[in-house]
């Protein structure tokens, strides 16, 4: 589509509140070339940087954070070894370890997180793990729907309520994004403290001048 | 001549944001992990994201207490952000209690774990946030804040929050489900910030170059 540090830096100036970059083949190439990327868009983008996708270690987190990001999400690793939230946490503080959980529906009120992008199962229960990986020292949660992702047809809002209300730290809600309803009702009935597009964005179906006035809507809790 | 600024380089946090955020301001960055470079510093930034304890450690470990107490004696400006901030007070209470730097009186204590209303709320205390003007502050001119319309967002990332002793060193809070919590505290050239001026997008930045304004009190 382009070249992603110009794409952050038009969302920075058109009044994002923070920027996620996901490398969503990292794990199955078992490479880490975000860095890069990272360290061009922190010298002119003056917004939170979260950057997830191929992480596994301390090693990965530290040269990461060196290059201009706040925070790193881990999911594949983490699932693996868990010991790997603690470690980070302890070294660079909760704040900058986000636990990244891919959800994917197996009955009414039940997820089973998935790993590598969705495609892999590891029979993990969501709620299970959530709050094992609070425990563990992760300081927020981003939460993205395997069903969802790419659909367009709303958040999982069962999926974000279930979450949100289990656990005590903030939970980003990602997946779904189709419309300002869409945002509006993930916000009040799922409890998504942040919310988290790409798509929406990138293919300019929505702007986020019209994303922030819905948010405000939402939050005060008016007619979407 | 652009305008010197030192950064206290003591092992707590990445220094790239903050370096960066100087230089989009117009600002010179000079790392420091010397005593003698505070002394030499004409104003002085202390970032730092971590805990309390930790933070003062690496402080005494690199002998820079005493230099950064004498800025605040000289009236050089001194910014402290996030933990750097939490350091200005008394005493942190995170994981026990620690003797912080004592520029601004009062103590650093959790973030009450509910809203006014009872309701538990999240902590950390992460995302924008409006800055309000407290109720015993009359203006905002010739301070850090100076030209920052009221309600003005940034960026917060933290669990324990510093509750000065005298309410006129209370420059700006913001309110977390009801409750009152710190933004910015001030006493004389004194300044900190809870939040991040270099993750607030052009507040921030606005912010950082009134720092980077002030004179010599």
């Amino acid at each position: 589509m382009g070249n992603p540090q110009e794409f952050a830096r038009r969302y920075y100036e058109a009044g994002a509140d923070e920027l996620i970059y996901i490398d969503i083949v990292a794990s199955l190439y078992e490479r880490n070339n975000l860095t890069d990327i990272v360290s061009k868009t922190a010298t002119n983008v003056f917004i939170p940087i979260t950057v997830g996708g191929g992480v596994r270690s301390v090693e990965d987190v530290k040269i990461l954070l060196r290059a201009g990001a706040d925070k790193v999400a881990i999911n594949t690793a983490a699932v693996r070894n868990p010991n790997l939230v603690t470690e980070v946490a302890q070294r660079f503080g909760s704040q900058c370890m986000v636990l990244s959980i891919e959800a994917k529906q197996t009955a009414p009120n039940r997820w089973e997180a998935y790993t590598d992008n969705g495609r892999e199962k590891t029979g993990v229960d969501v709620l299970a793990w959530v709050r094992r990986g609070v425990e563990l020292g992760a300081g927020e949660i981003l939460l993205t729907s395997v069903d969802r992702e790419g659909t367009r047809k709303g958040f999982d809002i069962d999926l974000v309520r279930a979450v949100s209300t289990a656990v005590g730290v903030p939970v980003i809600a990602c997946g779904g994004m189709g419309t300002l309803e869409h945002l509006v009702s993930v916000i009040r009935e799922g409890h998504a403290d942040a919310v988290a597009m790409a798509d929406v964005l990138h293919y300019k179906r929505l702007t986020l001048t019209d994303i922030r006035e819905a948010r405000e809507r939402a939050m005060k809790g008016d007619a979407p | 001549m652009s305008l010197e600024v030192t950064v206290v380089d003591y092992g707590m946090g990445n220094l790239f944001s903050v370096s960066r955020a100087v230089e989009q301001c117009g600002g010179t960055v000079i790392l420091a992990d010397k005593p003698e470079m505070i002394d030499q510093a004409a104003r002085v930034i202390l970032p730092g994201v971590g805990a309390f304890a930790d933070g003062m450690s690496e402080l005494h470990k690199r002998r820079l207490v005493e230099p950064l107490r004498k800025i605040a004696v000289d009236g050089r400006p001194l910014l402290g952000i996030c933990l750097g901030m939490q350091m200005l007070l008394d005493t942190g209470k995170e994981f026990g209690e620690h003797a912080g730097l004592g520029l601004i009186s009062g103590v650093v204590e959790p973030i009450p774990s509910t809203g006014t209303d009872g309701q538990p709320h999240k902590i950390p205390h992460i995302g924008w946030n409006a800055l309000i003007r407290p109720p015993a502050c009359t203006s905002w001119a010739d301070t850090i804040l100076a030209n920052i319309p009221e309600n003005s967002p940034v960026y917060f990332v933290h669990s324990f929050t510093p509750m000065p002793a005298r309410e006129e060193h209370r420059l700006a809070d913001c309110r977390y489900d009801g409750r009152r919590v710190s933004a910015v505290i001030r006493s004389g050239n004194v300044y900190g910030c809870q939040f991040h001026p270099e993750k607030s997008g052009t507040v921030g930045l606005r912010i950082l170059m009134n720092f980077l304004a002030l004179k010599k009190g």
